[in-house]
């Protein structure tokens, strides 16, 4: 098997750099509507913290009992700066190297950490969900509140989208570079 | 089908008029035969869409100012300014009393004429409106970010603040001069009728901060005893003068009805203002005691503070030559403005036949040559017809206001025969005419003002209504007319009722104001005494007869909301501060058997209602603002035992089922 080619080190170099981006932008976003609401509530999860409208959020859903939406509640803010710092590692090592077995181990490291990443997302959402106080002054018979994993639902009056935000993009635009390098790879040299 | 009739209909209606435009002039017009074909769809804001314009239309005897939207006549707000407002508790809650401190103590009502919005070279800046107290003399700024009243200041040595505030080229000054002339506040006890000799016409100048907006009394002409009605500042050639309407120039002190209607002409007084600065500069004024309040409202501490004045610069016209001329005006003028240009002087003598047009060139050169008639207390009288551009014939009975369209036109609005007159500035002719309905006092084209008008309506304020609406028993409401004046002919749109009696009102396009406006208080920069930043800051505290509530609102809780050990006889201060940082979640506050009113507090606000504890039991206190779901749940209670009880000060909130959630998840 030959070395990768010089184009293809560069663009997988260039792509885990990308992921510097993520530390200074927003991961994944959930945007919220309701008829109270027309111009929507809005709020963005970070490497290592939550921005946007969190408060509001909280203040509206303090009538159906949900806990409080804090940055201690994730305790990953600790450890995904250094993780991703990781990745970014791991790919500069993967386009020095040249190895192509290596490309394909960090395109599977990328996945797992990115499946990874979504099983924590839905484990929070989960119990963000469904941990509801007791004495919440409303009260739906069979109704939690888990927010979408990814796209839309229905939650009471509001409608709640959640998307990657432009951070997470990286990722995607990542494991796209390393596909497409891979592919490429494995049709000029058979 | 219908069309037909529609048509028809149209048709008898335009013989109507016709037939009935055949009577003679004043004796009462085809109603609403004028009305556009297109109205309906012209003033049509459909829903979830915004007006084009923002209408600030005094509220006269109401002392306050409404917010309207144009072309749609909806009322979208009301500003309390010189009157106490029990649904918002302004002038009711402690940090809002202040506001209307005089030196006559608390007046809690004015009558509120001319409202005036800033300008920058002449053009409006959507910075700042103002507006007259005419009864006890006061000139109010309203913010245009946040619409409420700012700032406050009284005006001495002043009766009937009417010829108020009408603004300079760059909002340097709002001015201010008596309608009713009277003697020095320091030298009053004087027989009535020894006003020639003792009574003074004072003209204050407001100064207005470029930055701030903040207001000072920087100076007051001591002008002869007449009565200043109405004023306007010059633009562009002019823009160093203000120019003030005047009658009474007989002086007389009784039955002016008759006594002050005997002269054939009363004055325009050209004032230069920069000359004024100039002598003031030089050390001719003289500064005189004097007492009246100056009010400012902070948005950072929630709060206003009044301060009692003490001393006011006087210029006395005789020490300052080239600063004063009077412009013979027929018939006591009511109305004195100035054209887009800055080069027409346009008096509505209000008894007069004619209108008279004055020119600003003409009226510098004639000053330059000494074409003076005599003076007046010293002061030159221009000759009449040096400085007279011309006058329009037959416009119409009882000339009232002048607006401009910016294309060469102006509007006069005629009183007695009930109409708008359009005219050509240059030529001095009649162009069109409209009826009012009925009897309009002030017009107003958005930004008629201005050096730039943005034209496209005129609208008459109306004295009377009669017919227009359904009965409403002897009160009725004061009224509005909106005309498009985009072609040729002016076209009735829109009929709408006012809050208040309308006098001045001045429009700017939204687009100005509508994405500066502030939704919420931001809860970190508040600096109220009494503030708590959350519900871990409230609590109550005692100081002799005085109990302070620090207490906070939320959806859809007060903290705390059991309150014991109050004594009777308590004075008790709720300071609530609602902690909502969302837009458009107030949170209200009333309490049984307050003496006072009740507050609505805005996001990140702190307000404080005073609470006399009159009675030993429980009183119970409320969210008057339906605020969320469990509105209805957003109440409290408060214990009043006697003055010898043993009852200690406790406070309490219950625990909130998110406090719960949170602690279920850290288990």
């Amino acid at each position: 098997m030959k070395p990768l080619k010089n184009v293809s080190r560069i663009l997988i170099a260039a792509g885990s750099l990308l992921l510097i981006a993520t530390f200074f932008l927003p991961i994944w976003k959930i945007d919220l509507w309701a008829p109270q609401y027309p111009e929507g509530l809005s709020m963005q999860i970070w490497l290592y913290k939550l921005t946007g409208q969190v408060e509001i959020i909280n203040g509206l859903n303090h009538y159906i009992g949900m806990a409080h939406i804090k940055e201690e509640m994730f305790p990953e803010f600790k450890i995904l700066p250094y993780f991703v710092a990781g990745i970014i590692i791991l790919g500069l090592i993967t386009a020095f190297l040249k190895n192509r077995k290596i490309l394909i181990g960090y395109l599977l490291v990328l996945v797992l950490a990115g499946c990874a990443a979504l099983y924590d997302y839905w484990k929070w959402g989960y119990e963000y969900g469904h941990n509801l106080s007791d004495e919440a002054a409303i009260k739906v018979p069979g109704m939690t509140y888990q927010p979408p994993l990814i796209g839309y639902k229905e939650l009471l009056n509001f409608g709640a989208y959640s998307v990657p935000d432009i951070g997470g993009w990286m990722f995607v635009v990542l494991g796209a570079i390393l596909i497409g390098v891979l592919f490429f790879e494995t049709k000029t040299n058979k | 089908m219908k069309n037909k009739i529609f048509t028809s209909l149209t048709l008898l209606g335009t013989s109507m008029f016709l037939l009935n435009s055949c009577k003679p002039a004043g004796q009462g017009s085809g109603g609403g035969s004028t009305l556009a074909g297109d109205a309906a769809q012209k003033v049509y804001v459909a829903p979830g869409t915004h007006d084009e314009f923002y209408d600030f239309v005094s509220g006269g005897f109401n002392g306050q100012m409404s917010v309207v939207g144009l072309p749609s006549g909806r009322v979208l707000r009301i500003i309390p300014v010189f009157t106490q407002h029990a649904e918002s508790g302004w002038g009711y809650s402690e940090e809002t009393k202040p506001m209307l401190n005089t030196s006559h103590g608390f007046v809690p009502w004015d009558d509120a004429h001319h409202t005036t919005l800033s300008v920058t070279n002449g053009e409006h800046d959507g910075r700042w409106a103002f507006i007259n107290g005419n009864n006890t003399p006061r000139i109010a700024r309203i913010s245009l970010k946040s619409f409420r009243t700012e700032e406050i200041i009284e005006l001495p040595n002043s009766g009937g603040n009417h010829s108020s505030p009408f603004v300079t080229f760059n909002s340097e000054y709002a001015v201010a001069g008596t309608r009713f002339s009277v003697p020095p506040d320091n030298f009053g006890d004087v027989p009535i009728n020894t006003f020639k000799q003792n009574f003074k016409g004072y003209i204050s100048f407001v100064s207005i901060d470029k930055t701030t907006g903040n207001l000072a009394l920087k100076f007051q002409l001591t002008t002869p005893a007449i009565s200043y009605d109405l004023a306007r500042g010059g633009k562009g050639p002019s823009k160093d003068w203000i120019f003030f309407s005047s009658y009474n120039t007989e002086q007389a002190n009784t039955l002016l009805e008759v006594n002050a209607s005997q002269k054939d002409k009363d004055f325009i007084l050209a004032v230069n203002w920069k000359k004024a600065e100039e002598y003031l500069a030089k050390g001719k004024g003289k500064k005189v005691p004097a007492k009246y309040a100056h009010n400012v409202y902070s948005d950072v501490t929630h709060s206003a503070t009044s301060t009692i004045m003490t001393d006011v610069m006087t210029l006395d016209p005789k020490d300052c030559p080239d600063m004063l001329y009077f412009i013979p005006c027929p018939k006591s003028p009511h109305g004195c403005d100035v054209d887009p240009t800055g080069q027409y002087i346009i008096g509505s003598g209000k008894l007069a036949a004619v209108i008279p047009v004055f020119s600003f060139a003409k009226l510098q050169k004639a000053i330059a040559d000494k074409k003076f008639d005599g003076s007046f207390e010293g002061i030159p009288v221009m000759d009449y017809n040096a400085v007279l551009h011309g006058e329009v014939q037959k416009p119409g009975l009882g000339p009232l206001h002048t607006e401009f369209d910016g294309k060469g036109n102006a509007y006069t609005s005629m009183f007695v025969s009930s109409e708008i007159v359009k005219w050509n500035i240059e030529k001095l002719t009649v162009l069109d005419r409209v009826p009012t309905y009925y009897s309009v006092g002030h017009l107003s084209i958005p930004g008629g003002p201005t050096t730039k008008p943005w034209g496209k309506y005129v609208i008459a304020y109306n004295k009377i209504t009669k017919d227009r609406y359904l009965p409403t028993g002897p009160e009725l409401t004061q009224s509005a007319q909106l005309y498009d004046i985009t072609g040729e002919k002016m076209k009735l749109l829109l009929d709408f009722p006012t809050i208040g009696e309308p006098h001045y009102a001045e429009a700017i396009p939204a687009s100005m104001i509508k994405d500066k406006t502030i939704k919420l208080y931001k809860i970190e920069e508040n600096k109220h005494p009494y503030v708590a930043k959350g519900e871990k800051e409230t609590k109550v505290t005692r100081n002799g007869k005085d109990v302070h509530v620090y207490m906070t609102s939320s959806r859809s809780h007060f903290a705390p909301d059991n309150i014991e050990g109050v004594k009777l006889g308590d004075d008790v201060y709720f300071h609530v501060t609602n902690l909502e940082q969302d837009w458009d979640v107030p949170h209200g506050f009333a309490v049984r058997g307050a003496n006072n009113a009740e507050i609505l507090v805005m996001p990140g606000e702190t307000q404080t209602l005073k609470w006399k504890a009159d009675r030993i039991g429980i009183t119970p206190f409320y969210c008057t603002d339906f605020c969320s779901a469990l509105h209805q749940e957003m109440q409290g209670y408060i214990r009043v035992s006697a003055p010898n009880s043993n009852v200690p000060l406790t406070w309490h909130t219950g625990k909130t089922a998110m406090k719960e959630a949170d602690d279920k998840s850290q288990k």
